[in-house]
């Protein structure tokens, strides 16, 4: 089986900076992968390069099948091809009802003629409600989603990604300021969408990682430092090196 | 839940209605249709003060709903009393000098009307041959089509380089600036072929109704000014209260996280930029009879931001803010300057408002930022609220 | 062009060459030559004739019925004799002015007296001598040919006088008006001239008198050549008319004239003014214009008719060729010539631009000196664009720089930063009004001007933008709002006319290159101010411990906040230092523009630009912007010089086609500090 997403030698530049050098990944179609690191390890920038919002100096990135050039793309084409991404911080439009933001995420044509024409049918109007009650704010479509709660807010930006119907999820820190049990909940979410579609997810919680049971891939100063089980990888002398030895 | 149109707008219906109220009402004090209480001068202004009206939701949409600060919506207004203008001016003088012609021994060949028309109007720039971009003016669907799509296409073009290369935020207020600097002096050249800075003029005669007295035409113009404020005012309604209205309110509050759920900002962005423009064009092609002279000074970036400031000291991100904000200031603006408002003695100092009231105007608007940012909607929506509760 | 230059330069020149000469007399006939009368006094005259009478009574004939041929000898004998009072007989013996009395045959100069008489005047002393009545006295009147030889030998004489300043004065008036006759003793001149700044002066003349009468094409040629380098303006005026061209026609080839080019009508030459040529010389008849022929139609209206054709039917052109083709038939109308038959005349000729001047070889070197002096002339263009384009650039440097700062600093745009500028204006203004030494009141308005405008700035930022912390769009609308009450106000208190900003008189003037080059002191002057706070910028930003935290905040506020920066008092410094420098560069500006309410409202798009274009946070930036649109606008203006309006409209659309490819401008901050 061919890769989804598959990342090849890219390397890129800040100032001086380098903030990703040579790094090569690659992800299956169903699969869930954790990707830790320190901080300035890279995470962030390589998500940035994934969705289209850095463009590296050199190297490949290839999507889905037959594989598409990500790097032509634009932020918007690239997740019209099916890669979703939460943000580490939960970005909701706080102006607009859950409703209103589920309903923008929502499948559907993109331009603005359609956007003008846009009704919500049935089955939209369905789908919304399937995926209010999957993220718990069943209650809340009517609420602005500025008035939710931190966490809230995570499940909406979740439900989002998720009412995008992406082929690729990339999941920033999705448990930050989450109660254990709405952890929990997220686990058992990312596992789930992991079984029809790829998920990638950067976090430095240890605890929420083990519980996805799931290849880890760490990141150090740009590139794979080591990639495996997470038992595997905590092993490893020089990922010990990087997290402790400083 | 009903999600009707009206049940999600219910200002239209208030808005319409009051439309129709302060415009009946306008005739039935007209000198010419009704006991003439109100004069044809305020009559105009009245009609004027509508597209000022429709020409500021234009800049509610493009500001206030989708965050860009446009600096230059003032020009497509001009630009669209220009397209008009010179049909109103070519049909106007070929009439007149038709007429001064008929007494002439021999009748008058096509050129020869030509050439006196264009003596006729461009003698004040020393010209006297029609320019190119006069070539149409003989034909007012043609030149009712340029309204539409000379400002459409020249905000569509700018749009288009501004947008794609990410120009966002203060930049492309700049930028907007700059491009109606530019138009305007371009305009205030003689050889731009629109008569430098006199402008086009006489534009309240209309072709073909010089017997119509000025006190029916105002109220002619005035119905439709009512008419297009209205329809524009439905029609933005009904644009920002569907799912593009989201899309655009979202991309005002977060262009970035827009753009990772796969919409084109691009494109968003250059569709209710160029529909705007199209709105404040006719919004131009109406007030510019009215005014009677249209000139690059009016275009001049100056214009565009006390646009702005209309919108927001009425309140923007809502479309009845920008119309009472249009409405109130640039009232007040003609009382205050029109030498009507008393002088205020202050014993040492007597203050004229012909001279203070730009100065008053200035800091009433500092003050509106900073302490009622969501201008006057803004409180008027807080009042209502504690109503209800 | 040049013509009404020289008939200019002549008018002034003639006059000073007479009042010279009677200055001279004026200053030595009286003194010096009593003196010599006793000196020189000759026994055989006992009437103690002057020693000029003296010479010119022995050479009366010559005097008196001069001719060309006889002249020479008098001349030598008056100059050998070298007395002061010679030139001023020459000069006025060349003019007509010297009388001979009939009686004795002694020479004087005359003044009107009462009725007819005329006062004599000692030709020797100047002194009145006496009253005669005009029938005993005969004026001279020497022929043209003597009075040429006459004011050859006079510049001789002057181009050789002792004097430094009066050879000066003789080398004026050639330059002014340029003569035949003054080539040779010019050339003479030259071996003995002994000051080297006169010597070059003459060696130069002599170059560009032999242009226009230089005896052989050859040595006019090799005169023409040597300017092909020169600036100066009376070189060209020398060749200019070496190149005047008429148009000309001829069946065939054109000969026995200087042809500078053939014409084709209607390409070269509009078909019309070729014919009206062959119509003026009766080669061809008339052709009747529309207006003609339409005047012709009404004369000849008949019961509704023309021509057979009815009136009312005339309402295009080609009824009316056709009316007025019946009328030609009747022979009412003179005929008209229609496109073909003028095209058919046309053809028969050749048409030409002929030169003036014949000799060929002269105009073909005249041509080509000229073209290799405009290519000359277009470099110093150049170089003075590149003048221009820094003194502007300097201007906008200034006037954009606080903005950058601030807009870097605190990334909000201030729409009042051009009320800024106006407030240092006009402090430079009511300076000059309390103290009248202007070099002192601009020493005093620079330093107060920064500190007005910096605390407006301050105050600004204190009062309203502190309050609208990173809401970039709202303060943008609320400085503008600052914008026109600032600008109202100072219209009510200053009106609304031009108040002056006198610079002082040591800034009054130019740095003169040469005849195509030349800066005012004032742009000078603003340019090195530009260049001060250029550098002082560069140091308070790079080597001081402020500089340090501007940068920080610039790039990374939050950090810099949490790393115990102050970013409230950074943002006021800035915005001081920002406001302060537009105060000074109010003043600067004002020295040049006029003062008046709206002084800001013309920079500030100008500055927005130049932020814009130069990118944000960084002074060289700025420099690089200002010195793009800078020198964008000269070169713009420079093929478009006659519409400054039409420069800036295509500024402005560069500009917005620049920002396509560099949209955070020429120096952008690049990484996650530049943000989205």
């Amino acid at each position: 089986m061919s890769a989804l997403l598959e990342v090849l030698g890219v390397s890129v530049t800040f100032d001086g900076f380098r903030a990703i050098n040579d790094l090569s990944f690659s992800i299956q179609p169903a699969e869930l992968r954790a990707i830790i690191g320190p901080n300035g390890a890279g995470k962030t920038t390589f998500m940035d390069i994934v969705t289209g919002k850095t463009r590296p100096d050199s190297g490949r990135v290839q999507f889905g099948t037959p594989p598409v050039d990500l790097l032509r793309l634009r932020e918007s084409d690239i997740a019209r091809i099916g890669i979703g991404r939460k943000f580490q911080r939960p970005t909701v439009f706080e102006a607009q009802t859950v409703f209103d933001n589920l309903s923008m995420a929502l499948r559907n044509e993109r331009s603005p003629f359609s956007a003008l024409g846009y009704k919500a049918g049935k089955s939209d109007i369905e789908r919304i409600e399937e995926i209010a009650s999957e993220i718990g704010l069943a209650d809340h479509l009517k609420r602005l989603s500025g008035e939710l709660s931190h966490g809230q807010k995570q499940w909406l930006e979740i439900g989002m990604l998720l009412a995008q119907d992406p082929q690729l999820l990339l999941v920033d820190e999705p448990a930050a300021g989450m109660t254990l049990g709405e952890r929990e909940h997220t686990t058992d979410l990312l596992v789930r969408t992991a079984r029809t579609r790829a998920v990638i997810v950067v976090e430095h919680d240890m605890e929420f990682v083990r519980r996805l049971e799931c290849p880890v891939t760490v990141l150090h100063e740009g590139s794979v430092l080591a990639e495996g089980s997470l038992d595997h990888v905590t092993a490893n002398p020089e990922v010990i090196e990087v997290y402790l030895g400083r | 839940m009903k999600n009707t149109f009206l049940a999600r707008n219910p200002s239209v219906l208030v808005f319409i209605l009051l439309l129709a109220v302060i415009t009946l009402l306008a005739t039935v004090f007209s000198e010419a249709y009704g006991t003439g209480l109100l004069p044809t001068n305020y009559v105009k202004i009245l009609g004027k003060t509508l597209c000022l009206c429709l020409i500021a939701i234009a800049m509610d949409l493009v500001w206030g709903y989708c965050g860009i600060l446009s600096l230059g919506h003032f020009a497509f207004f001009g630009l669209g009393g220009y397209m008009i203008g010179m049909w109103l001016m070519y049909a106007r003088t070929e009439d007149i000098v038709i007429a001064s012609m008929t007494n002439a021994a021999l009748p008058p060949t096509p050129d020869e009307v030509r050439d006196a028309i264009g003596t006729q109007i461009f003698g004040v720039v020393g010209g006297s041959d029609v320019p190119l971009v006069w070539s149409f003016a003989h034909s007012l669907p043609i030149q009712l089509a340029l309204v539409v799509l000379v400002p459409g296409l020249l905000a569509l073009v700018f749009g288009w380089l501004a947008f794609r290369s990410r120009v966002t935020g203060v930049y492309l207020s700049i930028l907007t600036q700059a491009m109606t600097l530019a138009l305007s002096l371009y305009l205030f050249q003689n050889d731009s072929g629109l008569r430098g800075n006199n402008g086009l003029s006489g534009l309240q005669n209309i072709p073909g109704l010089t017997d119509a007295p000025q006190s029916v035409l105002s109220i002619w113009f005035m119905w439709g000014s009512a008419l297009a404020l209205g329809l524009g005012y439905v029609f933005a309604a009904w644009m920002v209260s569907g799912k593009f209205g989201n899309v655009v309110k979202a991309i005002r509050d977060d262009e970035a996280r827009i753009r990772f759920l796969g919409y084109s900002v691009e494109a968003y962005k250059l569709f209710i930029f160029t529909v705007t423009a199209v709105i404040a064009a006719i919004a131009g092609a109406i007030y510019y009879p009215q005014a009677g002279i249209v000139n690059p000074a009016e275009i001049a970036p100056i214009a565009s931001i006390y646009l702005a400031v209309w919108v927001a000291i009425g309140g923007r991100g809502r479309l009845y803010g920008a119309v009472i904000g249009a409405a109130l200031v640039s009232l007040l603006s003609s009382w205050f300057t029109g030498g009507q408002a008393p002088d205020l003695p202050l014993g040492f100092y007597t203050v004229q408002w012909v001279d203070w009231w730009q100065v008053l105007l200035g800091l009433s608007f500092v003050l509106v930022t900073l302490f009622a940012p969501r201008g006057i909607a803004g409180m008027f929506d807080r009042l209502v609220r504690k109503d209800a509760a | 062009m040049l013509r009404p230059i020289l008939i200019a330069a002549f008018l002034i020149a003639t006059s000073p060459i007479f009042a010279l000469a009677q200055d001279s007399s004026a200053e030595t006939g009286a003194a010096s030559v009593s003196e010599e009368v006793i000196v020189d006094a000759t026994p055989e005259t006992p009437t103690a004739l002057g020693p000029l009478q003296a010479i010119l009574q022995e050479h009366r004939n010559e005097v008196a019925k001069a001719s060309r041929r006889t002249v020479d000898e008098v001349i030598d004998a008056v100059r050998a004799a070298k007395l002061p009072q010679g030139l001023t007989f020459l000069e006025r013996w060349g003019d007509r002015e010297l009388w001979q009395r009939e009686e004795d045959g002694l020479f004087f100069f005359t003044e009107k007296a009462d009725g007819q008489d005329l006062t004599l005047i000692d030709i020797d002393t100047g002194e009145a001598v006496g009253t005669i009545s005009k029938g005993d006295i005969k004026q001279l009147k020497p022929n043209s040919g003597v009075r040429t030889v006459i004011a050859s030998s006079l510049v001789a004489s002057q181009l050789e006088d002792p004097d430094p300043a009066r050879r000066r004065q003789a080398l004026d008036a050639i330059e002014r008006r340029a003569e035949k006759e003054h080539l040779e003793p010019l050339r003479a001149s030259i071996e003995t001239e002994e000051d080297p700044a006169i010597k070059a002066r003459k060696e130069r003349l002599l170059r560009v008198i032999t242009i226009s009468f230089g005896q052989t094409t050859e040595t006019r040629v090799d005169a023409i050549r040597s300017f092909s380098q020169d600036l100066s303006l009376d070189a060209r005026a020398a060749l200019n008319p070496l190149v005047v061209t008429r148009i000309g026609y001829s069946e065939g080839e054109p000969e026995g004239v200087n042809v500078a080019r053939t014409l084709t009508p209607g390409k070269d030459i509009s078909r019309e003014v070729a014919y009206k040529l062959l119509v003026d010389d009766e080669k061809a008849i008339a052709a009747r214009t529309r207006a003609e022929r339409k005047a012709a139609l009404e004369a000849n209206i008949e019961d509704g008719t023309v021509g057979g054709v009815p009136v009312s039917e005339l309402s295009s052109q080609e009824a009316r060729d056709r009316a007025y083709s019946s009328l030609v038939d009747e022979g009412k109308a003179p005929p008209f010539v229609t496109d073909e038959t003028m095209d058919a005349e046309l053809a028969k000729y050749t048409f030409y631009e002929a030169y003036a001047d014949s000799n060929a070889e002269v105009t073909t070197a005249a041509a080509e000196t000229l073209d290799s002096i405009d290519q000359y002339v277009g470099l110093n263009r150049f170089f003075s664009l590149v003048l221009d384009g820094l003194s502007l650039a300097s201007i906008y440097f200034l006037a954009a720089i606080g903005l950058a700062i601030t807009f870097g600093v605190m990334g909000v745009i201030n729409m009042a930063h051009g009320e800024f500028i106006m407030i240092g204006a006009y402090t430079g203004y009511v300076v000059q009004q309390i103290i009248p030494n202007y070099t002192v009141s601009i020493l005093v308005a620079l330093p107060l001007a920064f500190v007005i405008a910096a605390a407006a700035g301050i105050a600004l930022e204190r009062l309203v933008i502190r309050h609208l912390a990173s809401r970039p769009l709202e303060t943008l609308l609320a400085t503008f709002g600052v914008s026109i009450a600032l600008q109202q106000i100072a219209k009510n208190v200053f009106g609304t006319q031009a108040r002056p900003l006198t610079s002082p008189s040591w800034l009054d003037g130019a740095w003169v290159i040469n005849d195509v080059v030349a800066v005012s002191y004032i742009r000078i002057a603003i340019f090195v101010l530009a260049l001060v706070f250029f550098a002082l910028l560069l140091f308070v930003l790079n080597r001081t411990r402020l500089g340090l935290e501007v940068r920080a905040v610039t790039q990374n506020p939050r950090m810099a906040s949490s790393m115990g920066i102050n970013p409230d008092r950074i943002n006021m410094l800035t915005f001081g230092l920002g406001s302060g420098i537009a105060g000074i560069a109010g003043v600067a500006i004002g020295l040049f523009a006029k003062v008046t309410s709206e002084l800001g409202q013309a920079y500030i798009v100008q500055s927005f630009m130049t932020v814009v274009v130069g990118g944000v946070g960084n002074i060289w930036g700025t420099l690089a912007g200002a010195t793009m649109i800078g020198f964008l606008q000269k070169v713009i203006e420079f093929f478009n010089p006659s519409n400054t309006l039409a420069a800036q409209t295509y500024m402005i659309i560069f500009i917005i086609i620049f920002i396509q490819f560099r949209p955070k401008g020429i120096i952008a901050l690049k990484g996650r500090a530049a943000g989205d």
